[in-house]
């Protein structure tokens, strides 16, 4: 077995429509079931948007804490869950759901074992 | 195997070995490579094993003689060498692969699962977690046993580039645990159309080179056509892997006829004597094997096509009727503006350049030199001299090929002078 994280690549700015998010909290719920039922699930979790993000850096023997996500761009990551499955075929079957759940690109990474 | 004998005769010697581990190495490669990473669940030690085994034999063979089993030759001593590997490794993981080999080493070789595990390689190398370029390099790599060199100068870049491209490839099957496995059967279709995608890249890449002054590069062609091969030999039931290497066999059928001493020579001027026609009736008969299947797909329905062209033994008595029906089924399975193209070429055929000139004019491929060059023979053939000069210039300013350039500018050079007073406005009486 090995460990996945599936990232929810989420766009910057605006707001989704709210029909369309109360049916992807939904469909994200459903999955996040069905991860849990079969066996695979590991942890998963939804952010705040990076606004809400402090970054630390550690400088000449200081932290140096700052306002804001480490970098602004056009996607953040928005959420992700971590998985426990036998190979990258198995990990790509669950990514493939939670993009349709979501509406949004997954981009899934093997944790170093 | 071919030659089994010691090269110790008469004109034998150390040339003679050598040259038969370099067959050796391209026909079994693929083969040790497959078996091997499914007895240690790692690819890359795998093909290191493969790799010194090689090495090894090039040093062995031109004094020892050739093995009476070479391919069982590298592949004992290729699992010897992973053995060693392990031994030196030696963590706890690879202590359970060791004792995996070493229990292996009983299995009679060439025989039973053998076939399965050249097609899982085929669906690793080829897995769409891949980028393209990865896909067709390991491809050319594992199965094929071609040097990283040798793919290289095939594909125009440097050597580092692609050992760089091949190294991480690698890496990421380790990785992320990309499977050592043939697809389930709901994802085969798709898995499988993505194989068939980048042997028919292998063959289009030798056949008309995008830069440089080579039209064909001919290793690539036969290693596509080995590859495709290999595909109909593993997947007999698979309709498109005849289909894909019917059309390479007929494609290729026409090399020797395709370029001249003055640059690229079209369809309709090539030498038909000249054709291959072993790879014809090869192609013709996987065509017709394809069709009793009744289960059509682009690859089939393209090489069909091909079959018509070949069947024709002057360009005047190809039947261009059949050709515009196949590209109507082309259309349907698999729509594209250049297969729209080309069915405008054959309805010119059919119903005269006018009618094929309009079917072509709302094409978006402004930026493919083929779709200057239709329209500018489009053109020409109406008598439109002026618009046909201006379109073989957009045509020879979209191409690399010197081949294709060197056509183009001859045929261009060959047109009748534009009247002057009239210049694009004579097109009516054209």
């Amino acid at each position: 077995m090995a460990q996945y994280l599936l990232s929810v690549m989420e766009p910057t700015g605006g707001t989704p429509d709210p029909d369309l998010l109360r049916q992807v909290v939904q469909d994200v719920e459903a999955l996040d079931r069905t991860m849990h039922d079969e066996g695979v699930w590991v942890f998963a979790g939804g952010l705040h948007s990076p606004s809400t993000a402090t970054v630390l850096r550690a400088q000449d023997g200081q932290v140096v804490v700052t306002d804001g996500p480490f970098a602004e761009g056009k996607e953040h990551l928005g959420g992700f869950s971590v998985i426990d499955v036998d190979d990258l075929d198995a990990a790509l079957e669950w990514g493939r759901r939670l993009a349709v759940a979501t509406t949004l690109p997954i981009e899934v990474r093997p944790f170093r074992s | 195997m071919t030659a089994h004998g010691a090269p110790d005769g008469p004109g034998g010697g150390p040339t003679d070995a050598e040259r038969q581990v370099a067959a050796v190495f391209r026909a079994e490669h693929g083969r040790a490579v497959a078996i091997l990473t499914r007895q240690l669940g790692d690819l890359g030690v795998a093909e290191e094993a493969v790799q010194e085994a090689f090495v090894v034999a090039l040093r062995r063979w031109p004094t020892d003689g050739v093995p009476p089993s070479p391919a069982g030759w590298i592949l004992t001593t290729a699992r010897h060498r992973a053995i060693d590997h392990l031994r030196r490794e030696s963590s706890r993981a690879d202590r359970h692969a060791q004792a995996a080999l070493l229990h292996a080493r009983d299995e009679p070789p060439e025989v039973g699962p053998v076939q399965d595990d050249r097609l899982r390689l085929v669906f690793t190398c080829c897995h769409p977690a891949l980028a393209v370029p990865a896909q067709v390099a390991l491809t050319l790599r594992l199965l094929g046993g071609l040097t990283t060199a040798e793919i290289a100068h095939a594909f125009l870049v440097p050597e580092p580039t692609m050992a760089q491209r091949i190294v991480r490839a690698k890496a990421k099957i380790r990785d992320a645990r990309i499977p050592y496995r043939v697809p389930r059967d709901e994802d085969l279709p798709d898995r499988l159309t993505g194989v068939l995608a980048v042997v028919y890249l292998v063959f289009t890449t030798g056949h008309t080179a995008v830069a440089g002054d080579s039209l064909v590069r001919e290793d690539l062609c036969a290693e596509a056509i080995r590859l495709g091969r290999l595909l109909v030999e593993l997947m007999p039931d698979e309709p498109e892997a005849l289909g894909l290497l019917a059309l390479m066999l007929l494609v290729d059928s026409r090399r020797a006829t395709r370029v001249g001493p003055d640059g690229l020579v079209l369809l309709a001027d090539q030498d038909r004597s000249r054709w291959d026609t072993a790879e014809i009736a090869e192609g013709q008969a996987l065509v017709r094997r394809c069709l009793r299947r009744g289960r059509p797909g682009p690859y089939q329905v393209q090489a069909a096509i091909q079959a018509v062209h070949a069947d024709a033994p002057t360009a005047a008595a190809t039947d261009w009727r059949q050709v515009v029906a196949l590209y109507d089924q082309l259309l349907v399975l698999a729509p594209s503006p250049v297969v729209s193209l080309n069915r405008a070429v054959a309805v010119a055929e059919v119903d005269g350049p006018a009618a094929g000139l309009a079917l072509v004019d709302d094409l978006p491929l402004t930026r493919f030199h083929v779709f200057h060059a239709v329209r500018a023979d489009l053109l020409r053939r109406l008598g439109r001299s002026a618009e046909a000069a201006d379109e073989y210039a957009a045509a020879i300013a979209a191409t690399d090929n010197a081949a294709e350039r060197a056509h183009l500018t001859r045929t261009r050079d060959t047109l009748p002078p534009p009247t002057p007073a009239a210049g694009a406005e004579s097109v009516s009486s054209g």
